[in-house]
């Protein structure tokens, strides 16, 4: 059964609190996994095949929250973006923004790359190209890398400011993730364009 | 609800080439066989004397009068006419005259025009019938499988044949996960499995993680015009140029004989999957045969690149699961194409078989495995039992659900291989001050651009309250629900108004459409009940013969007057010719007369001493009671009228 003062409390709730959590970033997977089949075994629609069709409509409205609540927690970058949204620094996410603001410390590499990149292009399959591009992809894919533990980091930090009520920090600390993400996406970018350049997955 | 109700919610397996009904019988599920006593129910619908046949008298209509006939009406379900310029090409279908762009393909049968639900819902209302003979009730509820990867459209003129047909579809499930349903009962492993189905004309891959009773989809991929249909067109173009070139005759426009090399080659590439080579004749109206021998080799050379076309969807749901052919546990072999022994060589390949000393799984029977599943799941909606009670389906949606953004654009929504039922809330505003309409067009599909994109449905968000431009703010759900059915649900959130939005499929049946089909079924199910009444009057006039034919053996036969066996003997003429017709009154006055016939020799049999008793009982109850005659009719005929004229 699921009644309708459920799915209201359910429905106004976050993805955190759907999954009886607190606001935290470092999440066991392997939890939230056992947490997700246990919810779908009590509301999944498939249990309400012959109920009422209001109680159905609850049923598919709930199982949908979860699958995206689900989906959205399991994914770091995603849970990362979620947390960002519901505090109130959503981000853009506009994934062809290549041009826009070029993270500082990276200009340089960047317009090297940019470079190599138009040759590649321009002056077919040089070996030599084909060698700096090398060494770029695997420069960009260790930043890549280290934008990911970096993200972590920041994860740990956010939820002892949050357990510590420590309003400053988790300002602070949402800030810096808004900065690592974007820069996180840039470097994507560019590893995308130096492996299709390369003709790698 | 009683017990028996309960369990009256079958399985369907509403196949390109032959489909199926199952449901579960205790802890097992069973395919129910048709009247031929046959599993498998080929998918060919023929309009015959004004009535439409399904089966395999279909499939002799379509070799003698092709013209009336339609085979594979699957590949059509959903689509427009721009969508299957490809399947006219290849494949019979006689489109109805000046078909328009955007509407729903009607096909030519006889000279009567269907859409494919309708054809659909014939197969179905034959499941349906086969279901109800065997129970002897009406079946009202049903679980019906679609390919994985059939889309928004797909799926909902899938619902809409069911409709038509008279079932309550409790749930559309994906065929691969319906097989992984019907093994995962025999084996409850935990691991991630993949299910390899290539049947008669879609191709589907999905992966499941298996765990405590969950079946959990994390991808799939498949091509949903890739079928056994393809490798049979090859070799049927092979034929027609043989012939042209060996005995200088052109037979691709001959209906007939293109069904009979159709069906020639169909028979030569399933004996190729066991044999190494084949002989094929086939005798051509002008008396002459085309007679040719082909190899095992010959034909996977030819069939390579169809076959090859299941490689690239297989790669794909590994990447988009996030795992490697090493990590797939099992492999599950679905749909009859499967049989084809190169086919089971590439699915080695693709998934590291044999190196790690693996083999797929091949225990249930490819064609029934999908049904047998769909049994499972209709068992577990309609209540489950102790079996079931642990297992749970969680599917994903197989493309990317798309809106068109400024420029052509599509801006995803819900990405593929999402777990359903999934939602998306999306904000829109006007351009215009004191605009009341937005339109909206949804697609589905992977590709950047919308053109690319499979339109989906074309919507506009009217009774906008006037406001100035970009003031109003418009939220819409997007919900696609446990079929992969998309809903679309919106409200403009500063005035709070519900928005009166209309979404019109841009291929599909309006619900006013569908119910005059439903409608337009009940004519035709006055010609169906009629049918029936004549089946049925025949059948109890052939037991009655019986026992007339029996009753001069009988020592009582001896005590009747010349003139009384004569009499029988007339009346018994007379029935036989009433029978030989299609009025079941006569046939019912007939069965009376030999009735009024033979009473006198029913009281004899039974003996003097208890003749009192059965004064005015006729020869057939009389025999029942001695125990010597059928078995009580079958109870099918009374319930399934009763099912009908409740619809």
């Amino acid at each position: 059964m699921i009644n309708q003062a459920e799915q209201d409390a359910i429905a106004a709730t976050d993805y955190f609190a759907l999954f009886e959590r607190p606001r935290h970033l470092v999440l066991d997977t392997v939890t939230l996994e056992k947490d997700f089949y246990r919810l779908s075994r009590q509301w999944h629609p498939d249990r309400f095949a012959r109920a009422a069709p209001e109680e159905k409509q609850r049923s598919l409205e709930m199982t949908s929250q979860l699958n995206d609540a689900y989906r959205t927690l399991k994914d770091p970058i995603a849970r990362t973006e979620y947390l960002l949204t519901i505090e109130g620094k959503p981000i853009e996410r506009d994934k062809n923004a290549d041009a826009k603001e070029i993270p500082a410390d990276l200009l340089e590499e960047v317009f090297e790359l940019n470079m190599q990149l138009e040759e590649m292009r321009a002056g077919g399959d040089d070996p030599d190209i084909r060698a700096d591009l090398q060494r770029a992809r695997t420069n960009f894919e260790a930043q890549l890398e280290g934008a990911g533990s970096d993200l972590q980091g920041l994860w740990q930090q956010w939820d002892r400011a949050s357990d510590a009520h420590d309003v400053t920090t988790k300002t602070k600390t949402l800030d810096a993730m808004v900065a690592l993400l974007h820069r996180r996406q840039y470097i994507a970018n560019l590893v995308r364009d130096v492996r299709a350049a390369l003709g790698v997955e | 609800m009683t017990e028996s109700t309960i369990n009256r919610v079958v399985g369907i397996d509403l196949g390109t080439t032959n489909s199926l009904v199952a449901f579960m019988q205790g802890e097992k599920p069973v395919v129910i066989p048709g009247e031929d006593g046959s599993n498998l129910v080929p998918s060919v619908v023929a309009m015959a004397s004004g009535r439409a046949v399904v089966g395999n008298a279909a499939r002799k209509q379509l070799i003698e009068h092709p013209e009336t006939a339609v085979y594979s009406v699957k590949r059509l379900m959903g689509r427009g006419l721009e969508d299957v310029q490809e399947e006219i090409k290849l494949f019979p279908f006689r489109l109805a005259q000046n078909l328009k762009s955007g509407e729903v393909l009607r096909l030519q049968m006889g000279d009567r025009e269907f859409t494919p639900p309708e054809i659909s819902a014939q197969i179905l209302s034959q499941l349906k019938r086969n279901a109800e003979r065997y129970f002897g009730a009406p079946v009202t509820q049903a679980v019906i499988t679609v390919p994985a990867y059939f889309n928004d459209a797909q799926r909902q003129a899938t619902k809409d044949a069911g409709r038509i047909a008279g079932l309550e579809v409790l749930r559309l499930v994906n065929e691969p996960t319906a097989a992984a349903l019907a093994y995962g009962l025999d084996q409850q492993h935990d691991g991630i499995v993949a299910v390899y189905d290539f049947g008669g004309g879609t191709f589907d891959i999905s992966i499941l993680k298996l765990h405590e009773g969950i079946f959990e989809v994390i991808s799939t991929n498949g091509d949903t015009h890739l079928g056994g249909d393809d490798i049979d067109n090859l070799l049927i173009a092979i034929a027609v140029d043989d012939i042209r070139g060996d005995l200088g005759i052109d037979v691709s426009r001959d209906a007939s004989a293109v069904q009979a090399i159709r069906k020639a080659m169909i028979d030569a590439k399933i004996a190729l999957s066991a044999e190494e080579h084949v002989d094929v004749d086939v005798p051509l109206s002008d008396g002459r045969h085309y007679r040719r021998a082909i190899t095992r080799e010959q034909v996977e050379q030819l069939i390579e690149p169809v076959i090859q076309r299941t490689a690239a969807p297989c790669r794909q749901a590994l990447v988009d699961a996030g795992i490697t052919p090493e990590q797939i546990d099992e492999v599950v072999l679905v749909g009859g194409s499967t049989r084809i022994p190169r086919v089971r060589t590439l699915v080695d390949d693709v998934f590291r078989l044999a190196s790690r000393g693996k083999k797929p799984h091949t225990e249930l029977n490819p064609d029934e495995v999908v049904a047998l599943g769909a049994a499972v799941q209709a068992h577990i909606l309609g209540g489950g039992s102790a079996t079931t009670e642990n297992m749970l389906l969680l599917d994903v949606t197989p493309l990317s659900l798309g809106i068109e953004a400024l420029g052509g654009v599509v801006a995803k929504i819900i990405q593929r291989n999402s777990t359903i039922p999934a939602s998306a809330t999306e904000h829109f505003t006007t351009g215009v001050d004191g605009q009341t309409n937005v339109a909206i067009h949804v697609l589905q599909g992977e590709r950047e651009l919308a053109k690319d994109c499979r339109s989906l449905a074309r919507f506009d968000l009217k009774g906008i309250p006037p406001m100035s431009a970009g003031l109003p703010r418009i939220e819409v759900k997007f919900l696609i629900d446990s079929d992969g059915i998309l809903r679309v649900s919106a409200r403009e959130q500063r005035s709070g108004k519900e928005a009166d939005i209309e979404v019109k499929p841009t291929y599909g049946l309006t619900d006013e459409q569908v119910e005059q089909m439903i409608l337009d079924s009940f004519d035709y199910a006055e010609e169906d009940l009629h049918e029936r009444q004549v089946i049925e009057a025949r059948n109890e006039a052939e037991t009655l013969l019986t026992l007339v034919d029996k009753a001069p053996s009988n020592a009582a036969w001896q005590m009747l007057s010349a003139d009384e066996v004569e009499t029988i003997a007339a009346r018994r003429a007379e029935l036989e010719s009433a029978m030989a017709g299609t009025d079941y009154k006569a046939i019912r006055d007939g069965i009376e007369a030999v009735d009024r016939a033979t009473r006198r020799f029913a009281e004899l049999q039974m003996g003097a001493a208890v003749s009192g008793a059965i004064q005015g009982r006729t020869m057939d109850s009389a025999a029942n009671e001695l125990g010597d005659g059928p078995t009580a009719p079958h109870p099918f005929a009374a319930a399934e009228i009763e099912g009908t004229t409740k619809q």
